[in-house]
């Protein structure tokens, strides 16, 4: 069986999307997602869904929950490379997935990631995060 | 004796020609600019043949009859031509309805002494006339509505233009209304744009939107939230006083949005998102000091 590899990047998680979900493999990805940012105690976790075109209710309802639960669980997550297609049927189905974070591409997802991280995190320099931006 | 109309009008086709082509020179509405007097009269001719090669005295009194589908497709054309050259209604109306006045004058000729059966004649002629003024203005209006049509597609095509305002900027001007046939074409513009270049911004400028009402607002809000999706930060502009009394008055809730009064200050602001700042060039003295 198909399993989706997430990756341990230092403390993020990276999860690429390489083919098109179906529902056992989005509940599969759903419970290991969860187990890993458990386990490794991860800080964030970025979901890249470039090479996914199609989507439904479920399957954006899975991207929320990852999110939603990640969050619980202290980590943030950043949804990136969405496709207009994809972005126009998540919001005709009514599904903003408000909780998420997204990003243009995985660079940028990054950037986001390291910056709210960075925010929330001990180091309480917002003021000064225009150099921490890419730098870090 | 009872006269048989058509075949009396079949022989005086003619005369009903040159008769009809003289009401319609001495009409004042003749538009002479607009179609040259032989086209019109071959126009004319070829009605009249088509009209008289199928009339019989059965069909005269049924304007359904599939005899007349010839007429009718040349009546067609000519209406739709007519639409296409910007021939008023009025004028178009009043080409088919002289022709009335011919055959009428002819069947007054014909039947002089017969008070009832010119009576009943012209009753009939009429209504046949009727019939293709109705069907004349049907085909006028379609042809207007085609041209109608065209032009709303050619607007949709034109007016989403997606331009690149800065290195990670893009600005959408909205001119016109928004249905949701258009939100959908300027969504897909702006979506793909953004992929293309890479933009983290979007500015929606609505100044060029006459009215907001709660349905335009809902479209706005999915273009914001599909942007948002894709990772794009989107600012709308141009929010006019008006619009902002509507929007408030509607309880349309636009708390989630950035909204800016103009494009210049939806400008600024993506500047300080992206952290760039524009200043004024120093002296020429003072920067080679520092430098």
């Amino acid at each position: 069986m198909e399993k989706i590899p997430i990756l341990k990047m230092g403390q993020f998680l990276l999860v690429t999307i390489q083919i098109d979900l179906y529902d056992r493999l989005a509940l599969n990805l759903e419970a290991d997602l969860v187990q890993m940012v458990s386990k490794t105690g991860a800080r964030g976790v970025l979901i890249d869904i470039s090479a996914v075109s199609i989507v439904d209710s479920f399957m954006g309802r899975i991207i929320g929950n990852i999110a939603s639960m990640s969050k619980i669980m202290d980590a943030e997550t950043v949804v990136v490379g969405m496709q207009p297609a994809v972005a126009i049927t998540l919001i005709e189905l009514g599904l903003p997935l408000t909780g998420v974070h997204t990003a243009l591409d995985v660079e940028k997802g990054m950037a986001l990631l390291r910056k709210k991280i960075l925010v929330d995190g001990e180091e309480d320099d917002v003021d000064d995060d225009g150099a921490d931006y890419g730098s870090e | 004796m009872k006269i048989e109309i058509s075949k009396m009008l079949q022989k005086k086709k003619k005369q009903i020609i040159d008769l009809w082509m003289k009401n319609q020179m001495a009409d004042a509405t003749l538009r002479d600019d607009l179609i040259s007097n032989e086209d019109l009269r071959s126009q004319s001719e070829e009605l009249v043949d088509a009209l008289l090669k199928k009339l019989t005295d059965e069909n005269l009194t049924n304007i359904d009859s599939a005899d007349f589908d010839d007429v009718y497709e040349i009546l067609g054309g000519i209406s739709i031509t007519r639409a296409r050259q910007g021939f008023s209604p009025r004028e178009t109306g009043t080409y088919i309805f002289s022709l009335k006045d011919a055959l009428l004058t002819i069947l007054q000729q014909e039947i002089k002494n017969d008070p009832a059966q010119l009576y009943e004649a012209t009753l009939k002629v009429s209504k046949l006339i009727d019939s293709f003024g109705i069907v004349t203005f049907e085909t006028f209006i379609k042809g207007r509505e085609e041209v109608i049509l065209r032009q709303t597609s050619e607007i949709t095509e034109i007016s989403t233009p997606v331009i690149r305002v800065w290195d990670g900027i893009l600005a959408l001007p909205i001119i016109g209304t928004l249905d949701s046939a258009r939100t959908q074409v300027v969504m897909e513009n702006l979506l793909q744009e953004i992929v293309n270049t890479g933009s983290s911004i979007a500015i929606l400028d609505i100044s060029g939107v006459p009215a907001v009402d709660s349905l335009v607002a809902q479209h706005l809000i999915k273009t914001v939230s599909a942007t948002r999706l894709m990772g794009a930060e989107c600012i709308i502009s141009g929010i006019r006083p008006e619009i902002a009394q509507t929007v408030v008055h509607l309880g349309i809730d636009l708390s989630n949005v950035i909204t800016k009064a103009t494009l210049a200050s939806a400008l600024k602001h993506a500047y300080s998102i992206l952290q760039l700042e524009v200043r004024k060039k120093q002296l020429a003295q003072n920067s080679s000091k520092t430098n």
